[in-house]
């Protein structure tokens, strides 16, 4: 990188943690590029999943299956954890590491709300007789949404075990790009439900 | 693009304001309630809902990677927008590819 002329030219990057700044800010870009590749790895699995929905092999089909209450509240809930962990983001570029470490607190409960209701509605289908071994439509449904919703799960671990470094060790250079990424996968995931909601759960009802 | 909105954000780092936020929450609560409201009241006609549902994901897309994933701010921004576009040509090649492949070649098999 040519950035050895940077400090020279720019007055204002005078400060003393410029390299580390720049450490912090490259792993941030690293991050991105791996949501690129789970949005990659996403695209996969929405192909095989309109591929296949057709597939119902005598099984209940998206119409039967599918009950939106339930849908709509997960969505919701998802879109406002959004909401909460970017007032996380702005709670800690103000230095309030308190408000910080509750607006996480807030989106982790939304977070797990979410994975709660996905359960009750997984149970649900396989309590109808709609398992992952019925038809390729359910194949490639349960292992979509599933992958999501472990995301998520994924996440919520991250986000509590962060929460309890942030107690300890405040905002640093290192915590504050913590938070920022987490909230980065935490908007990604919201994204792909977005498209979840739209491609399986509005195509499959209308 | 995203070049002078970086320029003018290097010299403060807090990127994202409140109203950002908000404004970014509001939309993307339309842009869901949108889509929902037209499917289950069976408002249009199929391929016509279908465009318009889809186009409401892909602005909501839009609507959380610029408010609140700060895609145009930051001195990464540029690369970003890149790996970004990448992965996104990848996605549809497979997305498309798939689709087409799997539905209209089915009878040459």
């Amino acid at each position: 990188m040519a950035h050895a002329t940077a400090t020279a030219h720019t007055g204002e990057h005078a400060h003393g943690h410029d390299h580390e700044h720049e450490h912090e800010s490259m792993k941030t870009f690293g991050f991105w590029l791996f949501l690129i590749t789970d949005c990659i790895l996403f695209g996969t699995l929405f192909a095989t999943y309109v591929v296949l929905r057709g597939n119902t092999s005598g099984g209940p089909t998206p119409a039967e299956l599918f009950e939106m209450p339930g849908i709509i509240a997960e969505t919701f809930i998802l879109l406002t954890s959004s909401f909460t962990s970017g007032l996380a983001v702005l709670a800690m570029n103000r230095g309030r590491k308190n408000q910080l470490i509750g607006w996480l607190a807030v989106t982790a409960l939304l977070g797990a709300a979410f994975i709660a209701l996905e359960m009750l509605e997984f149970v649900n289908m396989v309590h109808e007789g709609a398992t992952i071994a019925t038809s390729a439509f359910l194949s490639s449904f349960f292992v979509l949404v599933g992958t999501h919703g472990l995301h998520v799960s994924l996440g919520l671990i991250w986000m509590i075990g962060l929460m309890l470094q942030l107690r300890k060790r405040g905002i640093t250079p290192v915590t504050k790009r913590k938070v920022d990424v987490i909230c980065l996968y935490w908007h990604f995931l919201d994204v792909v439900w977005i498209f979840v909601f739209t491609v399986v759960y509005l195509m499959g009802v209308m | 693009m995203g070049q002078t909105k970086a320029a003018s954000d290097h010299e403060h780092k807090g990127h994202g304001s409140f109203t950002a936020y908000v404004v970014g929450f509001l939309l993307s609560i339309v842009l869901t309630i949108i889509p929902l409201v037209v499917v289950l009241n069976d408002m249009l006609h199929r391929t016509g809902t279908i465009v318009l549902i889809l186009a409401a994901a892909v602005l909501q897309f839009a609507v959380q990677l610029v408010f609140f994933m700060h895609l145009k701010e930051g001195e990464n921004a540029k690369w970003n927008i890149m790996a970004l576009i990448l992965g996104l040509i990848i996605l549809l090649t497979i997305v498309a590819g798939s689709i087409w492949i799997m539905t209209y070649n089915a009878v040459a098999h």
